[in-house]
């Protein structure tokens, strides 16, 4: 294939109240209405404003690193003996992965809005620790919701955020991880709305955080498809990215969906298998329906009852997916499979050991998926996927399983 | 709503405003603190004189409700209710009463119920009008599955943010009355109602003939009065859940559940 280097067609979705085809939307209280309504229009502006840009621009560039290095995975691509892997460096972001993008991004948002305390829920403590370090860095007060069990498994990332002077309420709530954080920040803003800003952490909820979260990280695919290009003079045969809610994924995968010869893999967690309550593949098993503002597949019983989900990584254990996800699924753009905590952990080891790169648990799943299709592929195709974070809060939850001799970690 | 004999609701308030007397709205959630009682507490608010009853139906997530109907939601999922339960229970409720009733849920257990069956079977069951916490009316043009809503009505929320042009679309698309939301937050009991309901009720009212019902925050028989004043319903549900919580596994819950609420509804009646 020769090297394509004008732009691919912009895809023109969400429509202007948030809906790709029949998913998303804004499911939410009245009480919210006014500010969605709000934050959308002060979006577009901000959006469509050169200043706005160049700050956004400026602060990714000398705040946050910007832009993350395209890595030539050679090591792991003669073990695998198949396509050249190239791992997009999100994990060398400031705070460790990508989810500073879009705090960032709507941080800057939330002062244009003259908003002056900020809200903000998390699983893993990656959004968590990028919210409290944006509101650090503009003075902001910064409250963050995450659930009892995240807390203690993710003790690290909680410790990094009160340093940074975050307030950290843990939510003892139904299964005590992401979904229930995401409902007492809701209750929050609910409550708060007049000078509260919600910084929701992936491309979920009520328009119009699909859309934004999605364009703040659009970033790692504009670049990513850039470096490609200028490295092999053509674009890649395969993007594999982890989704939780799917804010990495759809920030790598939204500047390609234009180009018809690259595919698309969505990772989801498989837990210890496809059983109901022990997993979190909403596309495995999964209904329609609406949560937290978004119609889209999730995991609940035949009475609409939100299920229990498992998932070794905190960041990936949430019961429903982000809603252009469900319609690039439906619209068999993007394939989404699942790896399980086994298969996480077993790639999780084998970066640490022959990359010398640690990453993140969430981001292991994506990786256990190369894992398992690069061999399949030929020499001269080339997979890029999302290293979308650093393994450092997972060193002592993966060392309980991949070293068992070692003194338990205190965080 | 499509059907020609007239809704409980309808004829309801009809009634009271012949009377120059406010309604008085009691909520609890279905199936708390389990089925068997779960009625029991209805015929205490009916006793008390309540004169429309709103039913939670329970959902895992309840993303605008505070602690006590989180709790309380909870508690009744856990003694097994389910949407096909709170439908019989209804049922068995109509068999002795007229008092409607205004089921106050989420969208998600309605959807996966099959959205038209349910607006169907519930009002086959005996349940009048429905309220629905995150269907906005912007919601239903972009979602032809969730229009169709049978002989249920369907009534709507205004919150204190909701934006004056915003007004004439809610008011039309509400149906038997409309509930205003007197401060922005959860649903709880509050200590102090927030100051300018008289004033956010007259803007309703300017671009509607449906009356308006009160709630969020409202526990003392004196709040009660103030909002009758105000408004043609008042709302109470977090203070009479709190009491389902404590008396829950007394033997005389509903004498306990009766004597909270009649002075509520005294309170109401008294202007
Ligand atoms: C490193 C990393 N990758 C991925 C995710 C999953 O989120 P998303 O699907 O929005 O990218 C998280 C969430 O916490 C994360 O920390």
């Amino acid at each position: 294939m020769s090297a394509v280097t004008d732009s691919p067609t912009p895809t023109t979705l969400p429509d202007e109240s948030g809906h790709f085809g029949t998913f998303g939307g804004r499911f939410v209280p009245e009480t919210l209405m006014a500010a969605l309504k709000e934050l959308t229009s002060e979006y577009e502006k901000a959006k469509a404003d050169p200043a706005f840009q160049e700050e956004l621009s400026n602060m990714l560039a000398d705040f946050c690193g910007r832009e993350t290095p395209l890595y030539f995975a050679e090591r792991w691509t003669e073990q695998l003996g198949g396509a050249k892997i190239f791992l997009k460096r999100e994990d060398l972001l400031h705070t460790g992965a990508h989810k500073i993008n879009n705090a960032l991004g709507q941080i800057l948002l939330a002062k244009r809005l003259g908003k002056t305390r900020i809200i903000a829920e998390t699983g893993a403590g990656q959004h968590g620790v990028a919210t409290a370090t944006v509101a650090a860095r503009f003075g902001m007060k910064c409250i963050v919701y995450m659930g009892s069990i995240d807390m203690e498994r993710q003790h690290l990332n909680v410790v990094r955020m009160r340093l940074m002077g975050a307030e950290v309420r843990g939510v003892e709530a139904g299964q005590k991880t992401l979904k229930e954080a995401v409902n007492e920040a809701l209750r929050d803003w609910v409550t708060n709305v007049e000078d509260t800003h919600y910084i929701l952490g992936s491309a979920l909820g009520p328009h119009p955080y699909p859309m934004m979260v999605r364009d703040f990280h659009r970033v790692i695919g504009t670049e990513a498809r850039r470096q490609i290009l200028a490295k092999e003079d053509k674009l890649p045969d395969l993007l594999v990215a982890c989704v939780g809610g799917g804010s990495n994924a759809i920030g790598l995968f939204h500047p390609f969906l234009g180009d018809d010869s690259v595919k698309m893999m969505g990772v989801e967690a498989g837990g210890h298998g496809i059983v109901k309550g022990d997993h979190a593949a909403r596309f495995q098993g999964g209904k329609l329906g609406v949560l937290q503002g978004t119609k889209t597949w999730l995991l609940a019983d035949d009475d609409g009852q939100i299920e229990l989900t498992h998932s070794v990584s905190a960041g990936l254990d949430y019961a429903a997916v982000g809603p252009e996800h469900a319609f690039l699924q439906s619209e068999g753009r993007v394939e989404y499979t699942y790896a399980t905590d086994d298969e996480a952990l077993a790639a999780f080891k084998t970066l640490s050991e022959i990359e010398g790169i640690i990453p993140a648990l969430e981001t292991s799943h994506a990786l256990a998926y190369v894992n398992k299709v690069a061999s399949t592929m030929s020499k001269d195709q080339i997979i890029v996927v999302s290293l979308s974070g650093r393994g450092d809060k997972d060193v002592a939850q993966a060392a309980r399983y991949l070293l068992p001799d070692e003194k338990p970690l205190e965080v | 709503m499509s059907s020609s004999t007239p809704n409980r609701i309808d004829t309801t308030f009809a009634r009271l405003k012949s009377e120059s007397k406010a309604a008085f709205i009691a909520y609890v959630s279905a199936g708390d603190p389990d089925m068997p009682k779960s009625i029991e507490v209805i015929r205490a608010l009916e006793r008390a004189g309540a004169d429309i009853i709103e039913l939670g139906v329970p959902f895992s997530d309840p993303m605008a409700d505070g602690i006590v109907n989180q709790m309380a939601a909870h508690r009744a999922l856990e003694a097994g209710a389910t949407t096909i339960k709170v439908l019989e229970l209804i049922r068995e409720f109509r068999k002795e009463s007229e008092t409607p009733i205004v089921l106050f849920t989420y969208l998600n257990p309605i959807y996966t119920y099959g959205f038209k069956k349910f607006h169907k079977d519930a009002a086959a069951a005996g349940a009048d009008g429905i309220l629905l916490l995150d269907l906005p009316p912007d919601e239903a043009g972009k979602n032809a599955e969730m229009t169709e809503t049978g002989d249920l009505l369907h009534i709507r929320l205004i919150a204190p943010t909701t934006p004056a042009e915003r007004l004439p679309e809610l008011a039309k698309s509400s149906e038997g009355f409309i509930y205003y939301v007197s401060r922005a937050g959860v649903t709880g009991a509050q200590t102090s109602l927030s100051d300018n309901i008289a004033e956010n009720v007259a803007a309703i009212k300017a671009h509607t003939d449906l009356p308006v019902a009160v709630g969020f925050g409202i526990s003392t028989p004196e709040q009660s009065a103030e909002v009758a004043k105000a408004a043609e319903g008042v709302v109470v549900g977090s203070a009479i859940v709190k009491q389902v919580e404590a008396y829950g596994a007394s033997d005389d819950l509903g004498d306990k559940i009766e004597a909270f609420v009649k002075p509520l509804v005294d309170g109401a009646k008294s202007v």
